[in-house]
This record gives structure tokens, C-alpha cells and sequence, in this order.
């Protein structure tokens, strides 16, 4: 395939791709003389329409996705994105809407992040949620400061946040942000949470535990309710990622399980398309002692309408300019909807039952760890392929070459050369088949012919990409002279 | 609706190969007390017609729509030319996932890098970032990271910062130990000169200036970087208004150290607040202490150029509690609706929105300020909001051009006790010569 040029290499002077319409005001000539104006935006792209719309076109066509085909990517709740809801989202009602605009005349607004709060209540368990936070991540920050907030209020903030070793990274950069120094706990042999590790580090410095339940081995943390109980008896919060949750909805809820907050992320549980990395939307719920703290503003029922409270002195402030990423909540309340009681159960079920069709199938191919049950994923390492020198990132890049998506590699980091799979439940039986061939082509393959691995993946829009030699030398932007980074 | 692929006889085979009977025992490992042992207690599930006619009685809730509206305020109407809805809703872009196998990312990366050079080019800085959530949280960003670089602990906020920016800073530097001051504005809208250079000393980490700010009045952005630099304390210029930079001296050409902001303008509907498009961009230097997603240039195995996330040791998934920011997931999507606008448009294009939007403010402070009563409250030069000052109270005059379905601007007393009856306007170029000169009609009446 021809390489797709930079935009920037096509650009030439005059080309054109939008008109305006013409100025319907008096144009006043000397407007610009009292500004600090620009001559002109230094190489800013000129091209026409038709080299906008192929340039696109054919970008698009390097990239993978959920519409091409199955992406197990651990963690990620990579599932099918219904089509409905993005249309929902794209209702002029809703597109039009200026979040200034006075509450009277906004109130399907309204109405829309009000029901999926309520909804995420009965879903998780929990008595308030906002919807403010823009990503997961940025939903643990506003947890955690939540409970900063009620904990100084008691008089003491504390020091201490609480994270196991099986942790996604955002966990303890988040409670850093919080001011919090981070303190890891051990997994046991199962892969959950050691409980004699955590009897000793909670003491009453310490402000919260923060649990990702099932865990990032996918594996349910059976005694949440001991844990919970350990916390709490200390003073400090329950503090759930609720990054896994697909494997939950309609079975069991945080709230029941003595969680205090949890973070959802809509582009994971309620299938909101994820953009190649965003927006995102990460809601925030918590139980009654929390709701105060709240970021602000907060939608109300009133009169049979809904409201906008501003005056919520004992809230934490604002995390997003105004509220949240709102197309976004359209699409996931859609999904809701849509799906009723019972299609979130079994969109649980399911999303179980594939991952555990996919472990059986590949226990003794590869690596497993642990050996507790697990739910909606599954985490096998390479360390049956290490004895050939084949990585988790040489059996990723041959996947490609068998056109999947490779699993997560990056962590637990309690699994060396981990490779965590989550199907989720949308998957066909056939492409749940194809990747356990492909898997066990290449377990056989990285016996008898590693090269081919290390060399993959060899059918790409690109071959493998020296990540090293990016780091080392950092191009990051586009400029006449750039040449690719090479080397080892 | 059920989007489960798997038919009664795939359930069936598979729990068989798994060892199970059914898909309760699929959940032994949760705990009784735990359990829900009960239906959720949710509507039924709806099919597609059901739920696209409740979601459009929902959406048509709104009546916003039947305004004339001159809101602006952080949230900017402009032209999204066809290209941007069309390109971007292709579901190889719409589907994927943050590109973690860049080998089958290309066009999602390529997508990034030229972002990251078009911000470049607008901001005039040497690196940008692949986004961030909105100019509020990005505006947070970048305050932290001006402390990471010079471990002073002082931070000046205009006045004239955009409210919502400011209560977002404050949320994210209360439990660091940062200490917040603002500073004032003049008779001009611009950031006081006097009073900046009073509070400036050798414990402030950044001084942040908004321009156009939020009263829409240009900054001297220079003047107030110059200050800044006298005492080694960092210049943060904060963009809401994106489009702006289409005409205006690029920040970092006016001495702005780290720049960031909200590029909502490049292509992304008003939506009721999101999802937007926070940018940040800087100098070279700043690079192992600047937050979020960084695309860069590469090449592969045989030599051929192909792009990657890169310079990631500065991230959460690595660094752990010691990373430059949180941020995972960012705004990719709202990005490559940029890029498309952006290069749209063009440079020709862009350049004559931003003008557009000059005259056709110039225009309406022209006519609305020959009202009689009617001032303009700041002297400055505008982009493309401005503030009156009315002389009847403006909730009154608010109330009665509402009945009239025009909604003139954002009353700025909520948030600044000493603006009373000062309303915030915004004109772009959506807006004709009629709807002005509708809105300066209604308000002869209203005002009479």
C-alpha cells in the first residue's frame, strides 16, 4: 500500500476546500489595525475538498476497529457500539444546546443526565451519582476527593491511600493528584487482595482502599464484604474502579458489596463508542454520607422539571467547564434503554461465559498464572514462549497477521509478559473460534519458527514500529525538514 | 434490543466446554451476600423505533432551539463544514480503541501528529499533545505542570478568567498545597497591570492570562509574559476561544510559556458542554514534564515512516503515582473533528471565519451601544464577545427579550457582584446582519 502523506505535503498555496459566506456586515477597514494581528499561520494547510475527503478516507482504512472485527483488549470493554446511539446523540435537540442556556430551556438536557444518575444508582447500587467527569480516570480523582472533602470535615484527611499490586496505573497517579501518598498491597496466591497485607497497613492515617472488583486478573475479590468491613472499621472509604463492571450489571452492585464510591466508564459497560481514545465519560457515585460533596452544579427534580443547584457549599467544585461530556451520557442512557433489566444481565452472562470459553480453550497453550476463577477476562502470560525467547509483544504483533486485535499487554503487573483477554459479550461464536486458532497457531508456531513471530506482524499497513528509536529522538510535529527516526 | 451474538445452541456448546451447566455457576465466585437475586428495577427494554421516538420527545424538551441566541461564554456556534460530520462518523475512526498496536492505528496516530502540528502552528509552540478533556481541566493541567517545573507554589488567576476555569483550578490544586490569588482587571477588561506586578514575586510558579478573556476583551499578552518572566515565574495563555488564533498573534510568539485552552470552535456542536476539545502546547524543554498523549514520528522495520504513542514514560501506565497527569483516556474523536475543520478550512479559510467574526462583533457593539443607555463596559478590543452595560435591571430585560425568543447574552452578575447589569454577547459568523439588527430592535423596545 502507498504510505498516506501528511496533509502538509500536499498543501499548496491557494488551494481551497470551504468558502464563506460573504461578510453581510459594513466591512469597517480599519478594524484590524489595533490588534496584534497575524500576517499568517505559518504552513497551515491549503488543499481542496477532494484531497480532504481521500485523505481521511484512506487513514481510515489503516485502522482497525470494533466495526472490522473482535478487540480483546483487557480492560477495555471493547464491544460492539450500537448504532441507535449515536443517532440519539445526534438529535438536534440535544446539538444544539448551549450549556449556558437557561435551565427552563434546556430540560430534555436535563432529563437526559438525570435519568442515566438514576439509573446508574439502581445499576450500581448507590444513592447519588454525577456525571461530570469526562473520562474514568478523571472520575477517580473526583472520588477521591470526595472523601478527602468528608475525611477533613471529620478532622483529618489523612495520608494514606491504599492500592493493590493488580492495579490499573491511573489508580495511584489519581490519589497522588489527590495529595495522597500511595501505599501498595499484595496479592495473594489467587490473585486477590492478601488480607493479612491489608489488616496491616490499614490504620487510621489511612483514607481509603481503592479496589478494582473483579479484579484486572478478572477475578472476583470474594471477601469485598471483609474488606469493606476491615476499612470501615478504621474510618477510611471503600473506594471501587468501576472499570470491570461489565461483569456485574443485573448480578451484584457495588453498593451491596459496601463500596462508598465507584467510577464508571460509560465507553466501557454502556458501549459508548471510544474514538481511538476518547471522550470518554467516567461517572462518579456515592453513597448518602458522600452526596454533599458532590461536584456542582447538580441536576434536581422540581415541579415535574429539573433544575441546576449551584449552591452546594460543601461540594468539591467543578472538574469540567460544564457538565461533563454530554453527547456521550446521551448515548450510554440510549444503551440503558435499550437493553432493559434483563439485557444488562446477560449482557453480564455472556460477557462471562465468553471469557471462560476462551481460557478453557487456551489453558495449556499458554500460560495461566492464577488459577482462581474469573469473569469477564482473562490474563495468560508468555512464559511458556519465553523458553523460545518469544515475548507477549512478538505473540501480539503475529496476531495481526491473523487479523485480530492483540489483548492487553501493559499490565497487571503482577503477570510478567501478561496478555489479558476480554471478549465481552457482543462477540460472534466464529470470532471467538478464530482467535483461539490463531492463539494456538502461534503457541505452535513460537515453538517451531519464532523468527516469524519476531519479525511480525508482515501484513500490515505498516511493519513493525521502533518505539525505542520514537522516545529516543522525538519528532512531534510535522516540519519540511523531519526525517523518521531509525535504529535500534 | 440485545446485541448478543451467540444463539441458544453456542450458550449450550460452550458452557459443555467450560464444565459447567449453567451461567450461574459461572458466577460461584460472587459471594451470596453480594448478590442482587432480584430483576433490576429499570424500563423495559425498548427496540430501535421505541427508544429513537422516546430519545426525540426527550430532545424535543428543549426549546432552546426556537432562540435567537447570543451565548457565548466558553461555548461557541460556528459553521461545521459537511466534511467533519461525514468523515468523522466512519467507524474505522468512530470504533477504535486508544492506539496501544500502532501498526493497526496508522490513521488514528497520523490523525494525532498533524493535530499536534496544527496546534502547533496556531499557538506558536514547539510541541503539543494529542488532547486533553476541556479547556477547564486542561487549564489545571497546565498549572500543575508550571509547579513541576519550577516547584514555586504561587498561582495568579485573573479575574477576568473564565469562572468555570478558575473553580476548576481551584478543585484540582486544593490538596497540593498550591496557593491560588487573583488578580484584577482595568477600565480597559484587561488584566490590571498595577495589581499583577504587586502580587508578582519569587514564589509565584505562573501567572495565567485567558485571551481573549471572558469578558472577550484581547490581552496584552505580551506585557503581561514580560511581568512574568522578571521574576522567573512561568506565562500560561489560556485560549477559549480557539478560532481567535486564526487572526491574532499566535501566544507563544508573545512570549507565553506553556499555552492552553478549548478548541470546541474547530468543529464540535455545542452539545450542552461536550464532549469538547482541550489543547495544551509548549516549549521543547517542557516535554518530560508535559501531560497527556503524544503522537511522534517513527519508522519500521524496513524503514518506511509510521507514527506511535511515544515519550510515554511520563504516564500513569508507567509511572504510576509519579506521572505527569492521570489523564488515559483523552478526547482522540473530538481531535480528529479538529483536524478535519482545521484543514477544511484551511489557511485562507480560517483566517477569514476569525475576521468574519470581528466585523460582525464590531458591527453589533456598533448598534447595540448606540442604543440610548447602552455602554460598552470595557474600552478593550474584542474578538467576538463584548460586554454591555444596560441601564435597566437585566434580569427585566432578560426576561422580556425571552418572550420575544432572544436570548441576549449571558448576565455576568452571578459571578461578578461588581458587573451588575453588565451582559457577556457573543456574535460569530453564524449569525446574519438581521438577527443583529433583530436584537438591537428588540432591545430599543425593551429598553424604552
Amino acid at each position: 500500500m502507498i504510505r498516506e502523506p501528511l496533509i502538509f505535503e500536499i498543501s499548496d498555496k491557494g488551494k481551497r476546500a470551504f468558502r464563506l459566506p460573504k461578510l453581510d456586515v459594513p466591512f469597517s477597514k480599519d478594524l484590524l489595525a489595533g490588534y496584534r494581528v497575524r500576517e499568517e499561520v505559518e504552513d497551515f494547510p491549503q488543499v481542496s475538498e477532494v484531497e480532504v475527503v481521500r485523505h481521511f478516507t484512506r487513514l481510515s482504512q489503516t485502522n482497525y476497529a470494533v466495526d472490522i472485527g473482535f478487540y480483546p483488549l483487557g480492560s477495555c470493554t471493547m464491544k460492539y457500539n450500537p448504532k441507535v446511539n449515536d443517532r440519539a446523540a445526534s438529535l438536534e435537540g440535544f446539538l444544539a444546546a448551549h450549556p449556558q442556556a437557561p435551565a427552563e430551556l434546556v430540560q430534555g438536557c436535563l432529563e437526559v443526565l438525570k435519568l442515566t444518575e438514576e439509573f446508574l444508582c439502581e445499576i450500581a447500587g448507590l444513592d447519588a451519582f454525577t456525571l461530570q467527569p469526562a473520562a474514568g480516570a478523571q472520575g477517580e480523582l473526583s472520588g477521591m476527593m470526595l472523601i478527602r472533602a468528608r475525611l477533613a470535615e471529620r478532622g483529618n484527611p489523612r495520608r494514606t491511600v491504599l492500592i493493590p499490586d493488580s492495579a490499573h496505573g491511573t489508580n495511584p497517579s489519581s490519589a497522588h493528584i489527590c495529595g495522597y501518598q500511595v501505599q501498595v498491597i499484595n496479592s495473594d496466591a489467587n490473585g486477590r487482595i492478601d488480607l493479612a497485607d491489608l489488616e496491616r497497613a490499614m490504620t487510621d492515617e489511612v483514607a481509603a482502599l481503592m479496589v478494582t472488583n473483579p479484579n484486572t486478573l478478572g477475578v472476583f475479590e470474594t471477601d469485598i464484604k471483609k474488606i469493606a468491613g476491615l476499612v470501615h472499621s478504621r474510618g477510611g472509604f471503600l473506594y471501587m474502579d468501576g472499570a470491570n463492571l461489565n461483569a456485574l450489571t443485573g448480578i451484584s452492585r457495588p453498593g451491596d458489596m459496601d463500596v462508598d464510591v465507584i467510577h464508571i466508564n460509560l465507553h466501557k459497560t454502556f458501549s459508548t463508542p471510544h474514538g481511538g481514545g476518547g471522550p470518554g465519560s467516567g461517572p462518579v457515585g456515592v453513597k448518602k454520607e458522600l452526596e454533599p460533596y458532590l461536584p456542582c452544579p447538580v441536576v434536581k427534580r422540581k415541579n415535574g422539571g429539573f433544575v441546576l443547584e449551584h449552591n452546594r457549599p460543601k461540594s468539591i467544585g467543578r472538574v469540567h467547564g460544564f457538565h461533563g461530556n454530554f453527547l456521550v451520557a446521551v448515548k450510554a442512557l440510549a444503551y440503558i434503554l435499550s437493553l432493559g433489566p434483563e439485557g444488562l444481565r446477560e449482557m453480564a452472562e455472556v460477557a462471562v461465559l465468553n471469557s471462560n470459553y476462551i481460557r478453557k480453550s487456551l489453558e495449556g497453550h499458554y500460560h495461566l498464572k492464577y488459577q482462581a476463577p474469573t469473569l469477564h477476562e482473562c490474563v495468560f502470560s508468555d512464559k511458556l514462549q519465553k523458553e523460545q525467547g518469544v515475548t507477549n509483544i512478538d505473540i501480539a504483533k503475529r496476531l495481526i497477521d491473523y487479523g485480530l486485535h492483540p489483548p492487553t499487554m501493559s499490565f497487571p503487573l503482577i503477570v510478567p509478559g501478561a496478555l489479558m483477554i476480554e471478549p465481552t459479550e457482543t462477540e460472534t461464536r466464529r470470532d471467538l473460534d478464530l482467535f483461539i486458532q490463531a492463539m494456538t497457531a502461534i503457541a505452535r508456531e513460537a515453538a517451531e519458527d519464532p523468527q516469524l513471530l519476531k519479525d511480525a506482524p508482515h501484513t500490515s499497513y505498516v511493519r513493525r514500529l521502533n518505539e525505542t528509536a520514537a522516545a529516543r529522538s522525538p519528532v512531534l510535529k510535522w516540519t519540511r525538514s523531519m526525517k523518521p527516526p531509525q535504529g535500534g | 434490543m440485545s446485541y448478543i451474538s451467540l444463539s441458544d445452541k453456542d450458550k449450550k456448546e460452550m458452557l459443555e466446554r467450560i464444565g459447567v451447566s449453567s451461567m450461574e455457576d459461572l458466577f460461584r465466585s460472587v459471594p451470596e451476600p453480594a448478590k442482587l437475586n432480584r430483576k433490576l428495577n429499570l424500563p423495559p427494554a425498548l427496540s430501535e423505533p421505541e427508544l429513537l421516538a422516546l430519545m426525540g420527545d426527550i430532545a424535543g424538551r428543549n426549546t432552546y432551539g426556537g432562540f435567537l441566541s447570543f451565548l457565548g461564554a466558553g461555548a461557541y456556534r460556528h459553521i461545521i463544514p459537511v466534511t467533519v460530520d461525514h468523515l468523522s462518523s466512519r467507524g474505522e475512526f468512530v470504533t477504535p480503541y486508544t492506539p496501544y498496536q500502532p501498526e493497526i492505528s496508522q490513521g488514528t496516530l497520523q490523525v494525532i501528529f498533524e493535530f499536534q502540528t496544527l496546534i502547533c502552528q496556531l499557538a506558536g509552540m514547539d510541541i503539543a499533545n494529542a488532547s486533553l478533556y476541556d479547556g477547564a481541566s486542561a487549564s489545571a493541567e497546565a498549572v500543575l505542570m508550571a509547579n513541576r517545573l519550577n516547584n514555586r507554589t504561587k498561582v495568579l488567576l485573573p479575574r477576568s478568567l473564565h469562572p468555570h476555569y478558575r473553580r476548576t483550578i481551584q478543585t484540582y490544586t486544593r490538596n497540593l498545597g498550591l496557593e491560588l490569588q487573583e488578580v484584577g482587571f482595568d477600565g480597559s477588561g484587561r488584566l490590571n497591570p498595577a495589581d499583577l506586578e504587586a502580587k508578582l514575586d519569587d514564589r509565584t510558579a505562573a501567572v495565567v492570562c485567558q485571551s481573549p478573556n471572558y469578558f472577550g476583551v484581547v490581552e496584552d499578552l505580551k506585557a503581561v509574559a514580560d511581568l512574568a518572566h522578571r521574576r522567573q515565574a512561568l506565562a500560561v495563555a489560556v485560549v477559549a476561544e480557539a478560532l481567535s488564533l486564526g487572526i491574532l498573534e499566535a501566544p507563544g510568539r508573545l512570549g507565553a510559556d506553556i499555552v492552553t485552552g478549548e478548541a470546541q470552535s474547530f468543529g464540535l456542536p455545542l452539545g450542552f458542554g461536550g464532549p469538547y476539545l482541550g489543547f495544551m502546547a509548549c516549549a521543547q524543554d517542557f516535554l518530560r514534564q508535559f501531560p497527556g498523549r503524544i503522537a511522534g514520528l517513527t519508522s519500521d522495520l524496513e524503514g518506511r515512516p509510521g507514527f506511535v504513542l511515544t515519550i510515554s514514560t511520563r504516564e500513569q501506565h508507567i509511572r504510576r503515582e509519579k506521572a505527569t497527569s492521570n489523564i488515559c483516556t483523552n478526547q482522540a474523536w473530538c481531535a480528529l473533528r479538529a483536524t478535519i475543520f482545521m484543514e477544511t478550512l484551511g489557511h485562507d479559510g480560517l483566517r477569514e471565519m476569525a475576521c468574519q467574526n470581528i466585523q460582525k462583533a464590531h458591527y453589533a457593539r456598533e448598534q447595540l451601544t448606540a442604543l440610548p443607555g447602552v455602554k460598552a463596559r470595557f474600552s478593550g478590543r474584542s474578538f467576538n464577545e463584548f460586554v454591555l452595560q444596560l441601564p435597566k435591571r437585566w434580569p427585566d430585560v432578560d426576561a422580556t427579550l425571552r418572550k420575544r425568543n432572544i436570548l441576549a447574552g449571558v448576565g455576568l452578575e452571578a459571578h461578578y457582584p461588581e458587573l451588575k447589569d453588565c451582559v457577556l454577547v457573543n456574535v460569530t459568523e453564524v449569525l446574519r446582519r438581521q438577527d443583529i439588527d433583530r436584537l438591537a430592535g428588540a432591545l430599543r423596545e425593551v429598553l424604552r
